[in-house]
């Protein structure tokens, strides 16, 4: 079995975002960028199942500019059998992300797509499903287990209230959650070993997909500064309080 | 000849491995490291899956080919966390495989390298009872025995030696001292050699998760093939120049330990509060981080200018003990003032800076002592004006 891992180069999960003066978007300049953890996480979950003998290949895709190779090598060093860089410059929006996956999973016919529940740039937590609806497959969102058996794949979801377990019917969609697993470092030997594993280029274009932005973005800000709390003496101060905010009647 | 080392991009892919994994593994282990008196052996295990033993060892034995400049950015990065990281890999890496590879025989390099890439355990033996800055006084003997050699003498002080795998032990093959410390020779001694014993490990100030102990030889018979570079007479310039390396490792700890105590010191003076704002809001505790800052900044580009010059195949001795002398006597203000910021919480144990104090204090001995840096320096001016 095939598995095809989608992984996005995003801004690093320890590196505070800066909002453009220009109230566009984000600052990316000259900041530390890295494979969103979702996806790091999806990435070990594939090897994982190679391990295990389950699966045989593991195809790492990204879509992204140049740079996004970087993520891939990554990808592949953690222990990926090969990549697909599918370049633009381009913000591509979950649907055209979903179109394109589509399109390589009809080439490729993975057994399985294990991709992030969300990318911690834009938190979308829309990728999966849509290529779901896309495909027909089944699909197991916010995993925290994954076990395949036989022509199935139980997959265990953190849901509201605790732990759902479901069983679908391969070929599927499944979506990682935090706790699935602790992902692996790269190491120097296979960091090496990674540069010669093979690594393609296309173009949206290749796979007929129209990446044409139908979100406009208005404005990106900063958060709001959160206010200082207050100390409240005793209850009867702390009515009074709420009174007088009127939250509290 | 410049060596470019290895590729840039897998280089820096590397690093960025290396950093998370410093501080989502090895820092958060540190307590246990210091409960044990050793790296865990699950720690290990990791490190050595990471291949970070094997990190300047050409590819050909099974490492990844850094040049110095590589090298050195890397221990300032493992030297981030406890110094006992650095402790494990820097000896072998540093001290024992510069040696093979500087001067050891192609049957030796094949034997012994891709052991120690893999992360054997290797000790350096040079320190005596009665020798230390003047290592050439030592005392230990290599006797030779039909085609071999027999060792007697007791190495003092030797980092890792509770559990290497093998020992590189300079020795004198001449009762009287020759021109050029001729006299020393080198071996490669397998710690389970009939003969050699380890003393119990010596209780120290600090790095608690490194250890230090005796090595005794008696009676100890190698082959031939244990005499480094198949050679006598060479011992000492092989000892010198994996010191060249050790200084710029030690330099490099001490920058990298700096960074850690000025984090945390930053860290605690932004939160701690006192005549109701931030202690960092003083310019007394300013001046504290900014000539930090400033001095591991310097410390930073000396390591790097003397880094680029061995890479281009310069002699860096002056450098290299200039480097050593002040980025660990650097290391040694920033703990000071690191445990200065933090006031009574600096002096105790609850807190890391009492720690870090202790910790880097070695920087300012081994691998020479500031004294034997300053010497170092003095007698190649001293020589230069003379012509
Ligand atoms: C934790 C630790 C780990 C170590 N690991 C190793 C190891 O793995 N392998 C190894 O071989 N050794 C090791 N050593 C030994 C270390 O290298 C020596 O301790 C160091 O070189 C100093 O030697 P010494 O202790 O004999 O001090 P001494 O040489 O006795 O020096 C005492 C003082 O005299 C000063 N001094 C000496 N000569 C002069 C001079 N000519 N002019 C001015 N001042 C001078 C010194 O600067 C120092 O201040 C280790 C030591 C420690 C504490
Ligand atoms: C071993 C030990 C024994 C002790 N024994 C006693 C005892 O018996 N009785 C007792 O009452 N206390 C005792 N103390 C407490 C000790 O007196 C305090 O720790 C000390 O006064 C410093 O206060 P602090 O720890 O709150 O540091 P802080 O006041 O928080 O100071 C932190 C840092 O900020 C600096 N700083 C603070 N204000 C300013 C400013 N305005 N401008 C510039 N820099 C500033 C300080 O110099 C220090 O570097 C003891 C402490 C220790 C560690």
């Amino acid at each position: 079995m095939k598995i095809l891992v989608p992984v996005k180069r995003v801004l690093d999960y320890n590196v505070k975002p800066r909002v453009k003066a220009d109230g566009t978007g984000v600052d990316l300049a000259n900041v530390k960028m890295s494979m969103n953890p979702f996806d790091e996480i999806g990435v070990e979950e594939a090897i994982r199942l190679k391990e295990k003998g389950v699966a045989t290949e593991i195809v790492a895709v990204s879509v992204g500019p140049a740079k996004a190779q970087e993520t891939l090598r990554t990808a592949l060093a953690m222990g990926a059998d090969r990549a697909i860089l599918v370049q633009t410059d381009d913000e591509v929006e979950p649907l055209a992300l979903a179109k394109i996956f589509k399109a390589i999973a009809d080439a490729e016919a993975p057994g399985l797509v294990i991709l992030g529940k969300q990318a911690i740039d834009g938190d979308n937590n829309q990728t999966g499903q849509m290529l779901a609806a896309l495909t027909g497959w089944a699909q197991g969102t916010f995993a925290s287990a994954v076990n395949v058996e036989g022509d199935h794949v139980s997959v265990t979801r953190e849901v509201d209230g605790g732990l759902e377990t479901v069983k679908l019917k391969l070929p599927a969609i499944v979506t990682t959650d935090l706790r699935l697993n602790e992902p692996r470092y790269a190491s120097l030997p296979n960091i090496m070993k990674a540069k010669s594993k093979p690594l393609d280029t296309k173009t949206p274009a290749d796979y007929g997909v129209d990446t044409a932005p139908r979100v406009k973005t208005v404005k990106v800000s900063e958060p709001p500064v959160r206010s200082a709390g207050v100390k409240v003496a005793d209850v009867d101060d702390l009515v009074a309080k709420l009174k007088a905010i009127g939250v509290h009647s | 000849m410049t060596n470019p080392g290895m590729d840039a991009d897998i280089y820096d892919a590397f690093i960025e491995q290396l950093q998370r994994y410093v501080r989502e593994r090895l820092i958060p282990a540190e307590d246990q490291l210091e409960e044990l008196g050793r790296v865990p052996d699950d720690i290990l295990a990791e490190m050595r899956d990471m291949g970070l033993f094997g990190v300047t060892m050409p590819e050909q034995y099974g490492g990844a080919g850094m040049n110095i400049s590589q090298y050195v950015g890397f221990i300032r990065e493992i030297a981030y966390a406890s110094p006992a990281y650095r402790s494990i890999v820097s000896i072998n890496i540093g001290m024992v495989c510069k040696s093979l590879l500087g001067f050891g025989t192609e049957q030796q390099k094949e034997y012994w390298l891709p052991k120690l890439a893999t992360g054997s355990i290797a000790a350096f033996g040079l320190t005596e009872p009665d020798s230390g800055s003047d290592s050439a006084a030592m005392k230990t003997r290599a006797v030779r025995d039909g085609n071999g050699y027999v060792l007697n003498g007791t190495k003092r002080y030797i980092t890792n030696a509770p559990f290497a795998d093998m020992i590189l032990v300079m020795a004198r093959t001449n009762a009287e001292p020759l021109p050029k410390n001729a006299h020393v020779s080198a071996f490669l001694v397998p710690r389970d050699a009939p003969g050699v014993s380890i003393g119990k490990p010596d209780g120290k100030m600090g790095q608690a998760g490194s250890q230090i102990a005796d090595v005794i030889l008696e009676d100890v018979h190698v082959d031939g093939d244990a005499l480094l570079g198949g050679e006598e007479g060479i011992g000492f310039r092989a000892a010198m120049q994996s010191l060249d390396n050790g200084r710029l490792s030690v330099a490099a700890a001490s920058v990298g330990y700096a960074k850690r105590m000025l984090d945390a010191g930053l860290k605690y003076a932004m939160e701690r509060k006192a005549f109701g704002e931030p202690i960092a809001n003083f310019q007394l505790i300013q001046a504290m981080l900014a000539d930090s800052k400033a001095e591991i900044y310097a410390a930073d580009c000396m390591l790097n200018d003397a880094c680029a010059r061995a890479d281009r195949g310069e002699k860096i001795l002056v450098e290299a003990a200039a480097t050593k002398m002040f980025a660990s006597e650097m290391c040694g203000r920033v703990a000071d003032r690191v445990v200065q910021i933090h006031g009574g919480a600096g002096y105790l144990k609850e807190y890391l800076a009492e720690r870090f104090y202790r910790d880097c204090r070695i920087y300012r001995i081994y691998e020479g002592t500031t004294q034997i840096q300053q010497l170092v320096i003095a007698k190649n001016m001293i020589r230069d004006y003379a012509g």
